[in-house]
């Protein structure tokens, strides 16, 4: 029998260097099942690169044959935004699993990136709208902590991650193998989510997120005063905000953080949302009120913190207005869109400042100026001189080095595997993980394989009778000493019981062969076969202290089963014969018993 | 309530909550009993669970009363007292109503749960939650170990309302079946009882006259509503007002909207486009719906008749509903409208009589009927069926109805109120896990076609009621520092036993094998039973039977060793 199972990871498709939150997309081969989690998008391409490499996965046949299913941690569309590519044109048809809220969402913001892609920017060999609501349709919705059997082996359960509305980490089972995939997730609660949780599952594999993997950021605290003695200044000396963000996550966070300070400090410079999916989004926020932080849980049948009242729809005619204001615009990286409409128009004004709450993938406008460029480049070789302000404030959820930690503390991993994250930080944590926490850790590269053997136990079904005697006599107090529990293993087909062997023997039919063992040992005694009896007793007594020694009305001395009779051979009357009588199960002691005997018994003791 | 001096509480470790409605006695348990153990329910569960408690509290409190009478609990002036008051039981044990402080505190010890999560308790047993189909987030539980199933069914519903649907699939192969929480009325249709209630409503409102219906505030109310949302306009009746009094009526209108989750298929997939899953929310926002705390305040100035109020407690005992029941009892005009089944209404009336007001008995009762109970047993088929006694004849008032009981073969075991009952099966096995190591030392033998065996001998380790058996450790290296030993140092372990031996011995072979092992001088005699082999020349005895063998010898070791392992050879170990 072998007990040797292994588990098999393959890292499929990670951005590229730098602080580059790139497309995730990651294949877990666990005990002969294939499961693809997320299927992102890389939000600085514009070409192939965009997607990951489905090619990877499978050089022929179909990805429905090989992979079991896919799960989808959130819908960020560098988690998600790949999905109809892979589901649609290249052609998968199994089934897809993410959250309620994730199901919700992620259409539209898919829809949303379509648009850009193709109305905007014309391109084509896009997934159509159709596609996505086809790709929708083999997505199967899966509740926190719920075990959701894919087949009768693979099991995933879902674990809330906070970061955005929705994500989850995700548990992937077979047997008495697992990997847990964190997606991205916070460790703090913020102002509209929870804190990520997970029970120690002690998984073969924790794989995570290392996007913040060196930093231990500041408190929260401290970032939002800072985030609103910028906005504030800048309103008070008559200038413009511009914030980019997604529809979805942080723009709520801010909003609630905004709406309380306006209303605290009584301000009544306007605060814009950029419109489409705004209202959409906050009541998407209103109707999964379970998902959010326990302060707005509790709160919200007499204030639901998502219905604002200095934040407004935006017109893009406002833009134009004179006066201060805030803006939250879409998308967050300024790559298309109304924000990118406004940062022009704003950016020539150094009263004016740009906040960007989050990362900025490489290429994107956000990404240049968050780098220091301060000439842009435009479309048709226009050039736009950036002249305002330009602040960048992290307030992604993303967990930091502590927080990472924490959460491999609390899952209790055999090893750890690091993903999303710049390769020198990386090494950093990965240091840290194994000299702090003592699990082993990886960092593959990008299109990397990394193979873990498991070992595994095999688990059999043990006869109540057996263990429960077993369990009684461990409680004995002179079970001291590692005691055996010996039993048979009965195998049928795919069926494994330990049972003791008298039941094996019952159970086959088969009759008990006993085996027995008589040792004459001589001794020179001269005295009567009933005194040598009494000799040999109080020997052994003396002796064999753990044991039950009896002298017994007949004559004989017992040590536990084991029975000795003193005979006198009628030739020689100095000569006594000890007959030792044991069978096979207690031999070491019968042979024991006949060695010592043979030494002969000590003078006599009166 | 429960009737806690049958158990000791505290040594209970875990208590299920199917539904809301099961768990108004919670305080009392979590409370004031030394009870330390966990409780599991859903999300839903607890929060509606914790408006009704608040709702009742507050109801309670409403009327504090200065003095309690308890004198009459003496059991001699108890029987002497008219009835009701003559027949109620157990007086002595009637608690006062709990506080909401109680109800804070008993509620923070609830775990939450999820649907389908495989809760692991003790490392001995799983315990699984499963929709029920009743009501917002209501369960139905499995209890398993590896080997055992037991299915705990209460309070559950085929019918296509808001809540998720039934998970039947799941309650397949349970050894034992717990049955409960079935219809209280087993003869009304629930579809038929929504359609009655309706045109009854509308008759009452045209004719000018006030529709009162005590009721939750949660659960039926929602389809009623729902209902009243389709039927009003159409039966041009969009101008009575709608009234919801409950002090939790605003959070359970709220609370009914953030379970997208926990809904039906229909209410979840509204949440993605996204609108409130009920539609509720618009009878509000057209102020067709008003919901108030009380009847003090915003109400009083609002009230508009002729009208339908909705408002606790459905037992016409305490809550604003008493006091419609005076205001409006009077006249014939208007209709009283029962739609809960937990009460006779016969019997909550009765205060109330002579009244003048029309009374119309709707029970909307969506459990389990027999009908269905006999369908969902064909579809689950467990082993046993255990249930409560009443529902194994006939209701007493109609005991000719022989289709109001459970029918299922074999015939269902019935327990009683304060019954200890032995489930029917028997505990055989359980899991343990193989340590790799140790299965590779294993060296199974096919003993039969298909059968394999191996004798095991391991180091078994529990922890947490997880069994693992460890190869056995290696005999330790005798110390060579230690000049002297005792001989007890050397006696062996009589609790490391040898396998058991199966097998016979053929003789002819067994002396051919005795020869070839340089054994001469053998002889063969045949007895009533077998054979003895004699060794002459070593004064050594063999006697070979059936199912045993015997080797009589001189206490020569290498001799006797040898001889035995000849005979093991011929010999299965188990």
């Amino acid at each position: 029998m072998c007990g040797t199972g292994f588990g098999h990871f393959r890292w499929l498709a990670e951005g590229g260097a730098g602080q580059d939150v790139g497309r995730s997309c990651i294949l877990v081969s666990i005990a002969g099942k294939n499961v693809m989690l997320d299927c992102g998008m890389h939000m600085g391409f514009n070409d192939d690169r965009r997607f990951p490499d489905f090619s990877y996965i499978t050089q022929n046949g179909r990805l429905t044959d090989f992979l079991d299913c896919v799960i989808i941690s959130h819908f960020h569309l560098d988690h998600c935004g790949a999905l109809p590519y892979f589901s649609e044109m290249v052609g998968y048809d199994g089934p897809i699993y993410m959250t309620h809220p994730t199901q919700a969402i992620c259409p539209i913001l898919l829809e949303d990136y379509r648009k850009i892609a193709v109305d905007k920017k014309g391109e084509a060999n896009f997934f159509t709208s159709q596609m996505i609501k086809d790709c929708m349709k083999k997505v199967v919705a899966v509740h926190l902590h719920q075990t959701v059997q894919v087949d009768d082996e693979l099991e995933i359960k879902a674990y809330y991650a906070g970061h955005v509305l929705g994500a989850a980490m995700f548990q992937i089972k077979v047997g008495s193998e697992s990997v847990v995939y964190t997606g991205d997730y916070n460790m703090t609660p913020d102002r509209h989510l929870g804190a990520a949780w997970i029970d120690k599952c002690r998984p073969n594999l924790l794989i995570t997120e290392s996007t913040y993997a060196t930093t231990i950021r500041d408190s929260k605290r401290c970032r939002e005063r800072d985030f609103l003695k910028k906005v504030h200044e800048t309103v008070e000396r008559g200038g413009k905000v511009l914030i980019p963000v997604f529809a979805l996550g942080r723009a709520q966070e801010l909003c609630i953080l905004l709406e309380t300070f306006w209303e605290r400090m009584n301000l009544k410079v306007p605060i814009y949302f950029s419109t489409g999916l705004t209202e959409k989004a906050n009541h998407y926020y209103k109707l999964f009120i379970p998902w959010t932080n326990q302060k707005i849980r509790k709160t919200f049948v007499q204030r639901n913190m998502f219905e604002f009242k200095h934040i407004k729809a935006f017109d893009r005619a406002f833009a134009d207005n004179p006066g201060p204001m805030v803006v939250f615009a879409t998308p967050g990286m300024l790559h298309a869109g109304q924000s990118l409409q406004i940062f022009r128009k704003w950016a020539g004004n150094e009263k004016n400042m740009v906040i960007m709450p989050g990362y900025c993938v490489q290429g994107t406008v956000g990404h240049k100026i968050l780098s220091g460029q301060r000439k842009l480049e435009m479309e048709g070789r226009q050039v736009l001189e950036v002249k305002m302000q330009v602040e960048y404030m992290s307030f992604s959820a993303h967990a930091d080095a502590k927080g990472i930690m924490q959460l491999v503390g609390q899952a209790e991993p055999e090893s750890v595997l690091l993903v999303h994250g710049e390769a020198k930080k990386m090494e950093f944590l990965k240091q840290k993980i194994e000299q702090e926490l003592r699990v082993s850790c990886y960092m593959p590269a990008n299109g990397e394989t990394v193979t873990l053997p498991t070992s595994l136990s095999i688990p059999v079904g043990i006869s109540l009778g057996l263990l429960k005697q077993e369990m009684a006599q461990g409680l004995l107090p002179e079970a001291k000493k590692p005691r055996l529990l010996h039993g048979t293993l009965i195998m049928k087909d795919s069926n494994f019981r330990l049972v003791s062997s008298e039941q094996a023997l019952k159970e086959l039919g088969l009759a008990e062969h006993q085996l027995r063992f008589t040792c004459r040992v001589h001794l020179h005694d001269t005295r009567k076969e009933q005194e040598t009896a009494l000799r040999v007793y109080s020997h052994l007594k003396s002796i064999l202290k753990d044991h039950c020694v009896q002298h017994l009305p007949d004559g004989s001395v017992t040590v536990e089963s084991i029975l000795i009779q003193a005979a006198a051979p009628s030739e020689d009357p100095g000569t006594k014969v000890l007959l030792v009588s044991w069978t096979y199960q207690d031999e070491e002691l019968g042979s024991f018993l006949t060695s010592l005997l043979k030494k002969g018994l000590p003078q006599a003791l009166s | 309530m429960c009737k806690t001096e049958l158990i000791d509480l505290s040594t209970v470790d875990v208590i299920l909550i199917s539904n809301y409605h099961c768990m108004m006695a919670l305080p009392y348990i979590t409370e004031h009993t030394g009870f330390t153990g966990t409780v599991y329910a859903t999300e839903p569960t607890v929060q509606i669970g914790r408006l009704l408690m608040e709702e009742l509290v507050n109801f309670i409190e409403r009327v504090p009363k200065a003095q309690s009478a308890s004198l009459w609990k003496n059991k001699d002036i108890q029987r002497l007292l008219p009835s009701p008051l003559k027949d109620a039981v157990e007086v002595s044990t009637w608690r006062r109503c709990y506080t909401m402080q109680e109800v804070n505190s008993a509620l923070s010890k609830i775990q939450l749960v999820g649907y389908s999560q495989k809760i692991e308790l003790f490392g001995a047993v799983q315990v699984t939650p499963l929709s029920s189909g009743y009501a917002l987030g209501s369960s139905n539980w499995i209890i398993q170990s590896h080997y055992e199933k037991v299915s705990y069914v209460s309070g559950s519903s085929l019918l296509t309302t808001h809540p998720q649907p039934m998970d039947q699939a799941s309650l397949k192969n349970s050894d034992v079946l717990v049955l409960t929480g079935l219809t209280q009325i087993p003869t009304a249709n629930p579809d038929g009882m929504v359609g009655e209630f309706c045109s009854n409503l509308a008759l009452t409102v045209r004719n000018g006259g006030n529709v009162l219906v005590p009721c939750y505030p949660s659960g039926v109310i929602y389809d009623l509503l729902e209902c009243l949302y389709q039927y009003i306009d159409s039966a041009g009746l969009s101008s009575v007002p709608l009234y919801f009094i409950s002090p939790v009526a605003n959070s359970s209108l709220e609370f009914s909207q953030i379970f997208a989750e926990w809904l039906c298929h229909n209410k979840q997939s509204k949440v993605y486009l996204p609108e409130p899953p009920f539609p509720h929310a618009e009878l509000i926002q057209t102020n067709k719906l008003k919901h108030y705390p009380s009847i003090h305040g915003d109400f009083s100035n609002d009230f508009r008749q002729p009208c339908v109020v909705f408002t606790g407690h459905p037992s016409l005992r305490f809550g604003d509903v008493v006091h419609f029941m005076e205001l409006w009892g009077k006249s014939s005009l208007n209709t009283v409208i029962f739609t809960e089944p937990d009460f006779s209404y016969l019997e909550a009336l009765a205060p109330y009589q002579p009244l003048a007001m029309k009374c119309i008995y709707c029970p909307i009762d969506t459990r389990l009927n027999f009908i269905q109970v006999s369908k969902l047993l064909k579809e689950v088929q467990p082993l046993h069926v255990v249930c409560p006694e009443q529902y194994t004849q006939p209701p007493p008032a109609q005991s000719h109805r022989m289709d109001l009981m459970i029918d299922c073969q074999p015939p269902a075991m019935s327990y009683r109120r304060a019954e200890v009952l032995a489930l029917p099966f028997k505990r055989r096995y359980e899991k343990i896990e193989i340590m790799p190591e140790l299965a590779d030392s294993l060296v199974p033998m096919e003993i039969k076609p298909g059968i394999s065996l191996a004798t095991v001998s391991a180091v078994l380790h529990t922890k947490d009621n997880k069994h693992l058996l460890q190869p056995p450790p290696r005999p330790a290296q005798p110390t060579s520092g230690k000049k002297r030993k005792r001989v007890s140092d050397d006696v062996p372990d009589c609790k490391v036993l040898k396998p058991l031996l199966s097998g016979s011995i053929p003789v002819e072979q067994f002396v051919q094998t005795l020869e070839k092992h340089g054994f001469s001088d053998i002889k063969v005699e045949d007895t009533a039973k077998g054979h003895i082999v004699l060794l002459q020349e070593a004064e050594t005895l063999i006697q070979i039977e059936e199912d045993s063998t015997h080797i009589i010898c001189d206490n020569d070791e290498m001799l006797r060793v040898r001889l035995r392992d000849l005979v093991l050879k011929f010999l299965q170990k188990f």
